[in-house]
């Protein structure tokens, strides 16, 4: 019996690892999300738009966000929540809004836009949220705009010379119009239905609140 | 004597499962593009982030699942008397200390940066080399 005990817990052993590798696999597999080609209705917007969720959710949570700005970053733990709560009845919609006193918020939103074009930026708009602490004082943040993209699998040359494009400086340009157009003087400026939430709303219990009231609104006969 | 051999044997086994536990993490982690596996550290994003955590697209933690599992594969049967697969444990042992300091060199030297999960990888390997040093059979 002891002859065979050491297949029997190699076997074991690479078995555990293959299953446990699944299951971990499965539990952390991102969704794929991509740049919606659908305009916003009522909008004559050149530039696509970044909508996560449902595209006919009957309730749209729009934000103006400033990657570097530190409310932004605590409100996007609370709308990632409250999309998962909400499912198919809230569809999220970002728009940058970089100010100029942050020296890498415009570098950031054009990081999340290159990502964008390889299918990715929901993932980097997540990432720079969450390391927002590290990237903001870094004296050069492009390093590591670079390395978040070798982390999320994109193909890093593409990805830099997506950054220095025109195409993906029209797209935040683009946001940056159309928020000064619609009255947004600061960051985050969040609507939902078209309606800017109050800013003592900011938060997971005030947004939940005007989502609620916005459903019961549209399912009001 | 032999007893010793047992000892060092089944350490070197458990060594490797940690290793193998964390290089099966870590694979899963870049698969799946999940970031929170840096959390809070620069370094540890540009170390992972860069050319060099892939071999031709492959994470390059994939290739420390099947070392860390050759190692504790020969460990284990070394440990239960197989003495012509100990030659083996050295030879694995040893080509995983060799491209552990090769890595070591790029995060010193090139990337200008450390990763934890590199570093307590390096930590195991360096163990599992002083083992197979020290394990009488290898000398």
């Amino acid at each position: 019996m002891k002859r065979y005990l050491p297949f029997v817990i190699v076997s074991a052993i690479a078995l555990i690892t293959i299953v446990a590798g699944a299951m971990l696999y499965h539990a952390k597999d991102l969704p794929l999300l991509t740049i919606s080609k659908n305009r916003l209705a009522g909008t004559n917007d050149a530039e696509p738009v970044h909508i996560r969720g449902k595209p006919d959710a009957p309730v749209t949570l729009e934000e103006y966000g400033d990657f570097e700005c530190p409310p932004c970053g605590r409100l996007s733990e609370p709308i990632n929540k409250l999309e998962q709560d909400y499912r198919s009845r809230l569809r999220i919609i970002f728009h940058h809004f970089p100010f100029g006193t942050h020296p890498h918020a415009r570098a950031a939103a054009l990081a999340s836009e290159a990502a964008g074009l390889q299918g990715r930026f929901w993932e980097m708009h997540d990432l720079l949220y969450r390391e927002q602490g590290t990237w903001s004082k870094a004296a050069d943040a492009q390093p590591l705009f670079n390395a978040y993209a070798g982390i999320l699998g994109l193909k890093i040359d593409r990805f830099k010379r997506d950054m220095e494009s025109d195409e993906v400086r029209r797209r935040v340009d683009a946001d940056q119009k159309d928020g000064a157009a619609v009255g947004v003087t600061v960051t985050p400026t969040v609507f939902i239905n078209n309606r800017a939430v109050p800013p003592t709303s900011l938060n997971e219990a005030g947004l939940r609140e005007v989502i609620e009231a916005a459903i019961k609104m549209k399912s009001a006969p | 004597m032999e007893r010793n051999r047992i000892i060092f044997y089944t350490i070197a086994a458990l060594i490797s499962l940690a290793g193998l536990t964390e290089a099966t993490y870590l694979t899963v982690l870049s698969l799946t593009g999940e970031t929170a596996v840096c959390g809070g550290s620069a370094s540890c994003f540009q170390v992972l982030g860069s050319s060099y955590a892939r071999l031709a697209g492959i994470p390059i933690a994939a290739f420390g699942i099947l070392a860390y599992f050759g190692a504790f594969g020969f460990a284990t049967f070394a440990a239960f008397g197989y003495a012509r697969v100990r030659r083996y444990f050295g030879l694995a042992v040893w080509a995983m200390f060799a491209v552990t300091l090769w890595l070591l060199f790029v995060q010193a030297f090139i990337l200008h940066a450390f990763c934890r999960y590199c570093l307590f990888s390096a930590a195991l390997v360096f163990v599992l080399a002083a083992i197979a040093l020290l394990t009488p059979s290898s000398r």
